[in-house]
């Protein structure tokens, strides 16, 4: 199939940006997104033009690299997928595809389609961890934890970090994200002592890094490409309902 | 560290909280209303009044909790606008409503309207002759009744009440489920039940409120 791309092309973080038209021939539907742009970029690289700058790297739907917004959808039209996963079978013979970065003002555009996310390794950096000393390997089944939490806490281990959350929201809020990690520890014995320092330097290191405030929209769920839920928002909300006492400094 | 009021969902909070404080009132405020119907509207406006501890306690209370709602509310959009700079040439909303991205200018409307309606009925300078304070009824009590019936038998009046109630229920229809997830006081097996009701006590005050214009001016609510 033939297909016009409408693709985000920026030299880079200080230059303005605008949509260039480009044209995708013989595109097979078996391709994934990315495999489909490697082909335009062959293309371009042997007329000697410049090519498409993307992020990728696991191309299997784990490593949360790929990063574009395809039809004004984080990660494209079909849900609980992540770019390198989706496939070109999803898209008709003539089509015409917009191809944009995300947008928020905490993750500038590096180059055309690639953003810089080390706002969300701030984040993480600000409580998004476990304190232990390091030692002999545990042995299993020391600490039990009920068959519930520990599910509770997968799931929001699930979160591959891409920041399609970000790029969804009215609001470019990264709560989804934040609650993500702190229901996956807060969740765990080994995560409840460090719970109430967690919420606040992790929400607070949030607005630092110039994301917006949570107003439940709930485009965040919507554009996950691993299902994660805003029933962690709201535990995220409830642990900081315990970590602070309004009449004290929080989270001590 | 950040205190409670500085922090993100602290803030949140704060207007969740004033948020469900003001639907507490507007549901009490409602039911009050209707005593137009029965012609109990005076004798229930003179009993309140009889009261003044309970009246100036609840101004107090109201006054302080919509000014922390709007200053916070305010501050988190504008904070939320500068977060995003909004400008993909192409956007698809899959989740967020109406209703959810508006709440800004549905809150500005209510705002506007409560300085109107105050003007209106408490301090009765809009329509200075139908005030309630220069007229009274033949028990001798201000004539509220007589007021509210003058009022929304101009269609201009009636017209900005029933506006300003479709604000107030865009408001409420977002309001009211996202005030509970904020507070946490949620989870997956009662939000859906939580969403449903909030659609349908917005759907409900609204019906409330406009249903003193509308059979006013259709004419079947007259006065004497
Ligand atoms: C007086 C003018 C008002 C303004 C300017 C205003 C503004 C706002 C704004 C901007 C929000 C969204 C906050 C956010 O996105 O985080 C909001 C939320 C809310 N408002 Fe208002 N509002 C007003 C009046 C009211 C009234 C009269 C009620 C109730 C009767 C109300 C109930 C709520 C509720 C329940 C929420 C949801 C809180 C949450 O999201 O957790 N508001 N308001
Ligand atoms: S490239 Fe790793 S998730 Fe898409």
């Amino acid at each position: 199939m033939n297909l016009t791309l409408y693709v985000w092309k920026q030299k880079s973080k200080d230059q303005p940006g605008e949509l260039v038209q480009y044209d995708a021939r013989n595109v097979s539907p078996d391709m994934s997104f990315l495999e489909m742009l490697d082909v335009v970029n062959e293309g371009l690289i042997r007329e000697n033009n410049e090519p498409i700058a993307f992020d990728h790297d696991c191309r299997e739907g784990i490593c949360g690299t790929c990063s574009q917004v395809i039809n004004g959808i984080p990660h494209g039209p079909q849900e609980r997928t992540t770019v390198c996963q989706l496939h070109m079978r999803n898209f008709k013979d003539g089509d015409t595809i917009y191809i944009e970065p995300w947008r928020a003002k905490a993750f500038p555009v590096i180059k055309d389609l690639i953003v810089d996310r080390s706002a969300f390794e701030s984040i993480i950096q600000s409580g998004g961890y476990v304190s232990v000393h390091t030692g002999g390997v545990p042995d299993a089944n020391a600490i039990p934890i009920p068959k519930e939490d520990a599910d509770i806490s997968m799931d929001a281990a699930e979160c591959i970090g891409c920041g399609a959350c970000v790029a969804a929201c009215p609001n470019g809020s990264a709560m989804l994200f934040t609650a993500a990690k702190i229901t996956n520890l807060a969740m765990l014995p080994q995560g409840k002592v460090e719970a109430k320092k967690r919420v606040c330097m992790m929400t607070e290191e949030m607005l630092n890094q110039g994301f917006g405030n949570c107003s439940n929209h709930y485009e965040c769920q919507a554009a996950c490409p691993k299902g994660i839920k805003v029933s962690f928002i709201a535990k995220l909300n409830r642990e900081f309902t315990k970590a602070v006492n309004i009449f004290s400094e929080p989270g001590e | 560290m950040q205190s409670f009021i500085n922090s993100s969902v602290g803030r949140k909070m704060l207007v969740a909280v004033t948020g469900q404080f003001m639907i507490l009132f507007i549901f009490v405020h409602v039911l009050g209303n209707s005593t137009v119907f029965f012609g109990g509207l005076n004798a229930y406006a003179a009993k309140l009044h009889s009261l003044p501890l309970l009246v100036w306690i609840t101004r107090i209370i109201m006054s302080t909790v919509i000014t922390v709602h709007v200053f916070f509310s305010i501050q988190l959009t504008l904070e939320n606008w500068k977060s995003n700079p909004g400008s993909y040439a192409v956007s698809k909303y899959q989740r967020s409503t109406f209703a959810s991205r508006n709440m800004i200018w549905t809150g500005a409307l209510i705002g506007t309207f409560l300085l109107f309606h105050l003007l209106h009925f408490t301090f009765q300078v809009i329509n200075p002759s139908f005030a309630a304070s220069a007229n009274m009824d033949a028990l001798g009590r201000p004539d509220v009744t007589f007021m509210v019936i003058s009022s929304f038998q101009h269609f201009i009046s009636s017209i900005i009440y029933i506006a300003a109630m479709i604000a107030l229920a865009l408001h409420l229809f977002h309001g009211i489920q996202s005030s509970f997830q904020t507070l946490g006081i949620n989870n997956e097996r009662s939000m859906p039940f939580i969403t449903k009701s909030g659609s349908v006590a917005s759907v409900i005050l609204f019906l409330g409120y406009i249903a003193i214009p509308v059979i006013i001016l259709l004419g079947l609510l007259k006065g004497q």
